[in-house]
């Protein structure tokens, strides 16, 4: 039987989990509780929050959000590259080049439109 | 090794919720999210079969997948933002000037 | 691995329009002022990637290891998406400075959008198919959507994107299975596998969803919701590019997928593929007549073609092919033609598209009357004009193999389609138009355009053989 093969994992988590639940809560049931607003605070010995984090954002984080996610996203391409890159030699190279150079047209293109301009 | 039926029931299953979903759901926005399940579905559809078949085909289309399904998002975002810029709603109710 | 310069030559007509493309996006962003001359660059790019596609027509093969088509087949379709490309290009410009919204990025994205539509229609790999289907309708969505500011255009964009995106989550599902139960990707591959060895019934779940996914593409029903809705929405000039360049590249991988390589699919997927045939040629023909805007109409008219197209797809026989490349041609110039007209009487706000806008047309502006009355006849299968041969081809098709009830079906909807047709040919010379109508001036551009499709539609009716003779060979 397959699952069979899977108890060790499952008795391993079981574990875990009875181990972390055991520990919080018996911190939580001996330890001294002496409250202040400064340990209340968000950040105990950070920043002061300024406003509530549930608020509307600038359209413009979603502008750089976006043009951040295209631009990672095709950086997936460079992992099977890389691998193989000394069997290509330069075939793979000068291919890899006219990719870069592609997104290159597209990074001088929002440069210039002033996406990434912030003010 | 997991056999090749789980991963094509599993993906099969998240298809159909992404298709469920698309059905279903009124906001543009989770509209377009169960769309992005249902690419990713077929990805895990590809890896299975590519794992299976022992070939790297399925693995290359997708990569092509992803970049195309992130291609396609930040279009689908920007037609979002234009359109709320003008009607003030994300409800796919609400987009009737054209008849459907 | 490397390339070789066959290779290079294989791919050239669509590498010079892709790097016009990028070339008209960098020129658009640095210089004042370009749409004018982006719009001459990629004319420039698409008349050379045109003379690309005709040089390498002769040298039929395959690409890239068997990736992509060169030549032959490539190179027809090739020419005929930058002919479609290229009158877009001259009838937008005028277009565009009359809705205020002449920026080089529509230039840009149509040329992206002609370089994915030839990329599809060249496909040798399912990876292509969805790669140049891609860049298609990525472009297309933001054509669609391209005056922003107008409600009916993101509306109609957003519609055809979220549809559209859907129709690929299933269309690439149908890609996956393909995949997994024929072992590659490659059309040739699986050609060899579907004929050696009956494929697992998973192959045909996954032919069934590409079948979807492409039936999607051409607007054909019952997957054609969209299409109305999109063509009134979205500028005049991309309705007629999505209609006729789009419609082209879907065609041309649906022929290559079921009937390159799938050798037809058997006689269910042809019986499948008739009744997508006869319902859309009945759905659009019979909605058509009941539209006020040209624009809608024109959209279920498509509807119909595209029937009429499936038609010669679903007889799958030498003469369907031929056929359906050739109906193809004619679609192309007749329906950029007819956009084309329309976008001159088109006013801004969505103005002057309803039939009675047309009252008195054809007295008052002659060389407007006269051309919409070519592409409209040849719209309702008319001899000499291109569209009754197209038609007699896939009818004729259909007859020989064994559908003769499609092809009576197909006669009688384009009985019903002369209606809506003639209409506006009626509202032209047999109304009288309003007092004082104002005579709309023709700009150059555009009437260079109107002229060159008249050509084309008048040209390829009285000589049919001159693009039977180029399809021939193909299948």
């Amino acid at each position: 039987m397959v699952l069979l093969d899977y108890v060790p994992i499952f008795i391993m988590v079981s574990l875990a989990g009875i181990f972390g639940l055991v520990l919080s809560k018996a911190s939580e049931i001996f330890g001294p509780k002496k409250p202040n607003p400064e340990k209340l605070s968000t950040y105990e010995s950070g920043m002061q929050p300024i406003r509530t984090a549930r608020e509307r954002f600038s359209v413009k984080f979603y502008l750089v959000a976006m043009l951040f996610i295209l631009f990672d996203v095709e950086i997936v391409f460079l992992y099977p590259w890389a691998a193989v890159v000394r069997e290509l030699r330069l075939f793979g190279f000068i291919e890899m080049l006219i990719f870069v150079a592609v997104l290159l047209v597209g990074y001088v293109y929002i440069l210039k439109k002033g996406a990434l301009r912030w003010d | 090794m997991i056999p090749l039926d789980y991963y094509l029931i599993l993906s099969a299953l998240l298809f159909t919720f992404g298709v469920i979903g698309v059905v279903i759901r009124r906001n543009v926005i989770i509209v377009f999210m169960s769309i992005e399940l249902m690419l990713n579905s077929v990805n895990l559809t590809l890896v299975g079969y590519s794992a299976y078949l022992g070939d790297p085909t399925g693995q290359m289309l997708v990569f092509f997948v992803i970049a195309v399904a992130a291609a396609e998002a930040a279009v689908g975002l920007g037609i979002v933002i234009a359109l709320f810029r003008l009607r003030r709603t994300v409800n796919v109710d609400e987009i009737n000037i054209l008849k459907w | 691995m490397s390339v070789t310069g066959s290779d290079l030559l294989g791919i050239l007509a669509v590498g010079i329009v892709s790097v016009t493309a990028l070339i008209a996006m960098l020129a658009g962003v640095f210089l004042k002022n370009s749409a004018r001359l982006v719009m001459w660059l990629g004319l420039a790019g698409m008349a050379g990637a045109f003379a690309a596609a005709w040089g390498t027509y002769p040298s039929a093969g395959t690409a890239f290891g068997g990736m992509i088509l060169a030549g032959g087949y490539a190179s027809f379709f090739g020419m005929l998406i930058l002919c479609a490309g290229i009158l877009t290009f001259l009838l937008a410009s005028d277009y565009l400075r009359k809705e205020g919204v002449e920026y080089p990025e529509f230039y840009v994205m149509v040329l992206f959008a002609v370089s994915g539509m030839m990329l599809m229609s060249a496909a040798a790999d399912l990876i292509i198919v969805f790669l140049g289907l891609e860049i298609m309708s990525v472009s297309l969505y933001v054509l669609a959507g391209f005056m922003r500011r107008r409600e009916k255009s993101i509306e109609a964009s957003l519609k055809y994107f979220l549809l559209g995106a859907f129709a690929t989550g299933f269309l690439l599902y149908g890609i996956a299975l393909i995949y997994g139960t024929m072992g590659t990707t490659d059309l040739a591959g699986i050609a060899l596998r579907f004929a050696s060895a009956p494929p697992p019934s998973l192959f045909w779940v996954g032919a069934g969803l590409l079948l979807g996914g492409f039936a999607f593409k051409v607007g054909a029903v019952p997957f054609h919701m969209w299409v109305p809705d999109v063509y009134e929405g979205s500028p005049t000039p991309v309705s007629g590019i999505m209609s006729t360049g789009g419609k082209a590249a879907a065609f041309a991988a649906f022929l290559l997928v079921f009937v390159k390589s799938l050798g037809g699919g058997g006689a269910k997927v042809q019986t499948l593929l008739a009744i997508f045939a006869a319902l859309s040629m009945v759905t659009g023909a019979v909605i058509a007549i009941a539209q006020k805007n040209l624009k809608r109409m024109l959209a279920y008219s498509s509807i119909a073609h595209a029937g009429y197209m499936l038609t010669g797809l679903a007889a799958a026989n030498q003469l369907g092919e031929s056929g359906v490349l050739y109906y193809l041609v004619a679609y192309t110039f007749m329906n950029i033609g007819t956009f084309g007209v329309i976008s001159l009487i088109e006013q801004a706000e969505e103005k002057r598209l309803e039939f009675s806008d047309y009252a008195g047309l054809g007295l008052r502006q002659p060389f407007l009357g006269i051309v919409m009355s070519i592409f409209l006849f040849s719209l309702a299968g008319i001899p000499p004009l291109a569209g009754f041969f197209g038609k007699y081809y896939v009818f004729a098709a259909a007859v020989d193999a064994h559908m003769t009830w499609l092809a009576i079906v197909g006669v009688l909807a384009s009985v019903v389609s002369v209606y809506y047709y003639l209409r506006v040919v009626v509202f032209m010379y047999f109304h009288e138009g309003p007092e004082g109508a104002e005579v709309i001036s023709v700009p150059l551009l555009g009437s260079v355009a109107l002229l060159l499709s008249a050509a084309g539609v008048v040209g390829i009716g009285v000589f049919p053989s001159s693009i039977l003779s180029l399809t021939g060979w193909f299948f």
